[in-house]
C-alpha cells in the first residue's frame, strides 16, 4: 500500500508539469500581443514596452515558462489588472466558495445517484425502475443554468423559500444556518446532471454484479435477499462507482461556472467569465490552474480510495 | 472479445436487418428520433416560414407575454418576436453542436486509430497528451480555450470540440489496438496495403461503431456545453443568437417576463432530451452486450410456472433426503424456450452418493441448481415437478422457508472457486457468514467455528489464513474454502457442481478425497455432477446419466460401469482412460447433442447413435426398469457383454 501510494503520487508530478504548460501556452498564444490584449489598443507605446518587459515577452518562451514556474513555486502568479490585486490572493479567495458548492454537490449527486441506482437494479422493469429512469434520462437532459433560473424563480421568486443569489445576506448575514439556506438552490442545481450519471452506472454496475457467481454463492449460502444486495452486490458495484464520482467532480467543478453565474455564487467559476470578457488573462491562468490542480490531487485521492477497496489492485 | 463482438454486428447482415426491427420495438428510442426530427425540420425550415425578421426590434411591443396577437410566443426586452427568434436560435444552436460533434469525431478518432495501429511509443505520447487534456475538468479547458480565443460563437465549437477530442480518442484507441493486432490487418499488410489504405478500409469500417456510440453520447453534451457558453456571453454574439444566448438574455428579465428565458432552455431541454433517447436507442443496436440482455438481475429464487398436474408423492420415498419427481426447467428466452431438464425423477437416501454424469448441456447442472431453486430467473423457469426435501417441496417454497434451507439443509460446492467466492471479502469473513445466516451467535464464537473449519479441509496456519482474500490463495485452497463453506453448518445434503472441474488433476484426487471423508464424518448426503465417469467412479454409490435433459440410464455405480445398458453412457466410459482431460475425449462421439430449443420427438441421442432404428425416432421413449435399481431410456439397450 506505501509503495502504492508513493507510486501513484509520483505519476501526478508529470500531470502537474503538463497541466502547467498547457495554462502557460493559454497566455503564450494569445493572437497578437498580450500586452496589448491586456493594456488596450489605445495604450502608449512606453507602456506596451514597460509592460512586454514586465511580463518578460522579449524572451524566448522556454525562458519565459521558467522563469513563470519558478514565480509561482514562490506563490507568484502575477497582478490582476482589472481588480489590481495579486491573483493568488484573489483566486484563493474565491477558490472556497466554490468547493464549499461543488463539495455540496458532489455529496447529493452521489448519495441520490447511489440510491436511485440501487433501487432501480433491485427493482429493474418495475415501476420504480421505470420512474427512476424516466427521472434520470431528463436530469442528464437538463440544462443546469436554466434549471438554475426555473428554480430560482419557482423558490425564490414566488415561494421566497431560499435566496437565489450570493453566498450570504447582505445584512446582517453569516452564520453556518445563512450560508446553508444559500447553499440549497445552487447545490441541488449543480448537483442534477452528475445524479443522473451517477445512477446510470450505479445501476448498470448492480445489475452486472448481480449476475456474478459469487452473488449465486451467497444465496446458496442462505444469506438474507437484502444482504446479498446491500453488502455482497453492492460492495462489488461500489468499486466500479468511485471513479466514476470522481470522474463527476471534474463535471461539477466546471460546471459550477453555469450555476454561480445563475445564482452569483462568489467563486472562481464566476471570476473567470469575468475575467475573460476583461481580458485580464493572468486571473484566467491563476484559476484555471488551480482548479485543474486541485482535481489533479482529487483524483489521486479517487485512486487511493479505489485501491484501498479493491485487494485485488496490485498494480 | 469486445472486438470480436463489434466486427460480428458490423459484418453479418443479420444484425443490420434487425436495427429497424430494434427500433421499433424500443419505443422511446423511436419517440427520441421523431422529436428529432420534428426540431431539425423547424430548424430547415425557419427560413422559408412566413417569419418576422428575427432581428428587427419595436421598442414599441416589448416583452409582450405568450399568446398575444402577432407574436404566438411573446415578444423579449427589445420587441424582437420570440417564435422566430427560437426557430432560428434552434437552427444555429444545431449546427454548431452538430459541427462540433462531427469536428472532435473526425480528430478524435483519427488520434485513436493512429494510436491504437501503430501502437507502441507513437500511441504512448499521443494518449498522454490526451490524458492531458483530461487532467482539466472538462468544462474549464473550454473556457480556458475561449480566453485564448476571445468570446464568439466560432470560437466556443472550437472549445468544445477540442474538449471533447479525448472521450472519442480514448474510445477509439481501445478498439483500434485490438483490431490491429488482428490477421486480416497483417493480411493486408502483407499484401502491400499501404497504411492509410489500412486505416481506412480496414480498421475505420471497425472501429465506427465505437464512433457512432461515442457521437450519441456526446452530441448532447456539446448541445448543451455550446449553448452554455452563449449563455455566459462567451459564445453567439449579438445580434446572431442561438438558444444559449438567447437564455442569457432573458436572465435579467427572469422575474419580469420568465417566458425569454424559460422557452428557449425549453427548447434546449427537449432537443437533449430526443438526442439522449435515440442515443440510448442506437447504443442497444450497436452493443451487443446490452442486446442479448446480459444486463437482466436474476431473482432471489428461480420463477416458478408449473403447468401440468403435479406428481403425487410416492410414500415409500419418505426415507429420502430428497426425493425430485417430474423436474421440468427450461430457459425462456424471446419466444424460444431451451428445455434444460425434462421429467427428471430421482431419489437422495440419507448418507449416500448419488452422482449425475452427462457432457455439457446435458442438464445435470441447471438439475443441481434448480433443486435450491438457484437457476438465474430471467431467463429460467421451473416448469413443473416436485422437489421434496424431507417431503417438503421446495419448489412451492416461500422465499424465506428456502433462505432457511440454503445453506443450513442443503449446501453447494460449485465449479470454479476462482468466481465462486466474493473477491473484496477476506475468507474468514465469508465462512462465517455462512454461520451467522442461519444461528445467532457471537461473533468470537462464529469467527472461532471459521477458523476451525478451515483447519478441518486441511489450510494450514488456518487464524492468518482466515483474513487471506481469495486472490491470494490457490485453485485448490479456494476450493477447500468452498468445500468448507459447505460444510459450516452440518448440512443433510451436499450439492457438488464441477467441484474438481477447475482444478489440476493431482489437486483434484485430493479435494475428491476430503470432500468425501467430511461428508461421511458429517453423515451428509452428497449429490455429485460431473462430466467425468472417472471421477465419478471413485466416490459415487448410484449414478444418473443425463442427455439432452433426461436422464438416459440410472442404477448402481458399479453396475453401470462395469456394464452399460444404454449405447451413450457406453460411448461415456469409453473416454474414461484419458483422466482429466474429458472434454477432449468426449469430443470423439461423433455429432453434437440437439438444440435445446428443437429437441427431437423421440431419442435425442438417436442421431448419433448406431443402434438406432425408424422407432427411435418416432415418439419419446419412456424410462423403463429393466432390473432391480437399474432403469433405462432405450428401445435398443446394449446386452451384457455386447457392444
Amino acid at each position: 500500500m506505501q509503495a502504492y501510494l508513493v507510486r501513484r503520487f509520483l505519476m501526478t508530478i508529470p500531470v502537474l508539469l503538463g497541466i502547467s504548460i498547457i495554462v502557460f501556452l493559454i497566455m503564450a498564444l494569445i493572437p497578437g500581443d498580450p500586452a496589448m490584449a491586456i493594456l488596450g489598443s489605445y495604450a502608449t507605446p512606453e507602456n506596451l514596452a514597460r509592460l512586454r518587459a514586465d511580463l518578460g515577452l522579449d524572451k524566448p518562451l522556454a525562458e519565459q515558462y521558467l522563469t513563470w514556474i519558478a514565480n509561482l513555486l514562490q506563490g507568484d502568479l502575477g497582478r490582476s489588472y482589472s481588480l489590481n490585486r495579486p491573483v493568488l490572493d484573489e483566486v484563493l479567495d474565491r477558490f472556497g466558495a466554490t468547493l464549499i458548492l461543488a463539495s455540496s454537490a458532489l455529496a447529493l449527486c452521489s448519495v441520490f445517484g447511489m440510491i436511485a441506482g440501487v433501487a432501480s437494479a433491485v427493482r429493474q422493469y418495475g415501476w420504480t425502475d421505470k420512474i427512476l429512469t424516466l427521472l434520470v434520462l431528463v436530469g442528464i437532459s437538463t440544462p443546469s443554468f436554466w434549471l438554475g433560473l426555473v428554480l430560482a424563480l419557482l423558490f425564490s421568486v414566488k415561494l421566497a423559500w431560499f435566496p437565489a443569489s450570493g453566498m450570504l445576506a447582505v445584512y446582517g448575514g453569516g452564520g453556518l444556518l445563512d450560508l446553508l439556506r444559500h447553499l440549497v438552490l445552487p447545490a441541488i442545481t449543480l448537483s442534477v446532471v452528475a445524479t443522473g450519471v451517477i445512477a446510470r452506472l450505479t445501476r448498470s454496475s448492480m445489475l452486472e454484479v448481480l449476475r456474478q457467481d459469487y452473488v449465486r454463492t451467497a444465496r446458496a449460502k442462505g444469506v438474507d435477499e437484502r444482504r446479498v444486495i446491500y453488502r455482497h452486490a453492492f460492495r462489488a458495484a461500489f468499486v466500479n462507482i468511485v471513479p466514476v464520482i470522481g470522474i463527476q467532480a471534474g463535471f461539477v467543478l466546471g460546471g459550477a461556472v453555469y450555476i454561480e453565474t445563475v445564482f452569483q455564487w462568489p467563486g472562481v467559476g464566476r471570476m473567470l467569465v469575468g475575467a475573460i470578457s476583461t481580458r485580464d488573462i493572468l486571473l484566467v491562468q491563476g484559476g484555471v490552474l488551480l482548479v485543474a490542480a486541485f482535481y489533479v490531487l482529487l483524483n489521486l485521492l479517487v485512486d487511493v480510495v479505489q485501491h484501498s477497496l479493491d485487494p485485488r489492485i496490485k498494480t | 472479445m469486445i472486438q470480436a463482438s463489434w466486427r460480428k454486428c458490423m459484418g453479418t447482415t443479420g444484425g443490420r436487418s434487425s436495427i429497424g426491427a430494434l427500433f421499433v420495438r424500443n419505443r422511446l428510442a423511436t419517440f427520441g428520433l421523431a422529436v428529432l426530427a420534428a426540431i431539425a425540420t423547424i430548424a430547415l425550415v425557419a427560413p422559408i416560414l412566413p417569419l418576422p425578421d428575427p432581428d428587427i426590434t419595436d421598442l414599441a411591443n416589448r416583452l409582450k407575454p405568450p399568446f398575444s396577437a402577432g407574436a404566438p410566443l411573446g415578444t423579449d426586452h427589445l420587441g424582437r418576436d420570440m417564435l422566430a427568434r427560437l426557430m432560428w436560435g434552434t437552427r444555429v444552436s444545431l449546427a454548431v453542436g452538430i459541427v462540433a460533434t462531427l469536428v472532435a469525431a473526425v480528430v478524435g478518432s483519427a488520434i485513436g486509430i493512429v494510436a491504437g495501429y501503430r501502437g507502441g511509443r507513437v500511441d504512448n505520447l499521443m494518449m498522454r497528451g490526451v490524458d492531458m487534456l483530461m487532467a482539466f475538468p472538462y468544462m474549464l479547458l473550454a473556457l480556458a480555450i475561449v480566453a485564448v480565443l476571445g468570446p464568439g460563437l466560432m470560437n466556443a465549437l472550437f472549445a468544445i470540440a477540442v474538449v471533447n477530442i479525448p472521450f472519442f480518442a480514448r474510445n477509439v484507441r481501445g478498439v483500434a489496438l485490438g483490431i490491429a493486432a488482428q490477421e486480416f490487418v497483417a493480411a493486408g499488410r502483407l499484401s502491400g496495403l499501404g497504411p492509410i489504405r489500412i486505416l481506412w478500409s480496414e480498421l475505420l469500417p471497425n472501429v465506427m461503431p465505437v464512433i457512432v456510440i461515442t457521437m450519441s453520447t456526446t452530441v448532447g453534451w456539446m448541445i448543451l456545453e455550446t449553448a452554455g457558453l452563449s449563455f455566459l456571453g462567451l459564445g453567439a454574439q449579438p445580434p446572431q443568437a442561438d438558444l444559449g444566448s438567447m437564455l442569457g438574455d432573458g436572465r435579467k428579465l427572469i422575474i419580469v417576463a420568465p417566458h425569454v428565458a424559460t422557452i428557449p432552455g425549453l427548447v434546449i431541454f427537449v432537443l437533449v432530451m430526443g438526442i439522449n433517447l435515440f442515443g440510448d436507442g442506437v447504443r442497444d443496436v450497436l452493443d451487443p452486450r446490452l442486446r442479448s440482455g446480459a444486463l437482466t438481475r436474476p431473482s432471489a429464487a428461480t420463477a416458478v410456472a408449473r403447468d401440468r398436474s403435479l406428481p403425487e408423492p410416492v410414500l415409500d420415498r419418505d426415507s429420502a433426503v430428497l426425493d425430485v419427481r417430474g423436474l421440468r426447467v427450461g430457459f425462456h428466452i424471446g419466444d424460444e424456450v431451451y428445455r434444460a431438464a425434462e421429467d427428471v425423477d430421482f431419489v437422495v437416501h440419507a448418507g449416500e452418493c448419488l452422482g449425475i454424469v452427462g457432457e455439457s448441456g446435458s442438464g445435470k447442472s441447471v438439475t443441481a441448481l434448480s433443486l435450491a431453486r438457484l437457476v438465474a430467473t430471467p431467463p429460467g423457469r421451473i416448469d413443473g415437478g416436485r422437489v421434496l426435501f424431507h417431503g417438503a417441496d421446495l419448489v412451492e417454497a416461500p422465499l424465506e422457508k428456502l433462505r432457511a434451507i440454503r445453506g443450513e439443509d442443503i449446501a453447494y460446492v460449485f465449479q470454479d472457486p476462482q468466481t465462486t467466492l466474493h473477491p473484496l471479502f477476506p475468507i474468514g469473513e465469508q465462512l462465517a457468514e455462512a454461520i451467522r445466516a442461519h444461528h445467532d451467535l457471537s461473533a468470537a464464537t462464529v469467527w472461532a467455528r471459521a477458523v476451525a473449519l478451515l483447519d478441518k479441509v486441511g489450510i494450514a496456519n488456518p487464524t492468518d489464513r482466515a483474513r487471506a482474500y481469495p486472490h491470494q490463495l490457490s485453485g485448490g485452497m479456494r476450493q477447500r474454502v468452498s468445500i468448507a463453506m459447505a460444510l459450516a453448518n452440518r448440512p443433510k445434503l451436499i450439492i457438488a457442481d464441477e467441484p474438481t472441474t477447475a482444478l489440476d488433476v493431482t489437486i483434484q484426487a485430493q479435494v475428491l478425497r476430503l470432500l468425501d471423508d467430511l461428508r461421511r464424518e458429517e453423515g451428509a448426503a452428497l449429490l455429485f455432477i460431473t462430466h467425468d465417469f472417472g471421477v465419478m467412479s471413485t466416490i459415487c454409490d448410484r449414478v444418473l446419466v443425463m442427455y439432452a435433459g433426461r436422464i438416459v440410464e440410472a442404477g448402481d455405480a458399479d453396475a453401470i460401469l462395469n456394464d452399460p445398458h444404454h449405447p451413450y453412457t457406453r460411448r461415456l466410459i469409453d473416454c474414461v482412460p484419458r483422466l482429466g482431460d474429458a472434454t477432449q475425449a468426449i469430443a470423439a462421439i461423433p455429432g453434437l447433442p440437439p438444440a435445446a430449443n428443437r429437441l427431437p420427438k423421440g431419442c435425442a441421442f438417436a442421431e448419433r447413435c448406431d443402434r438406432r432404428t425408424v422407432a427411435c425416432e418416432a415418439g419419446e421413449i419412456p424410462l423403463r426398469t429393466i432390473a432391480d435399481g437399474r432403469t433405462i431410456r432405450c428401445l435398443h439397450p446394449i446386452t451384457a457383454g455386447g457392444r
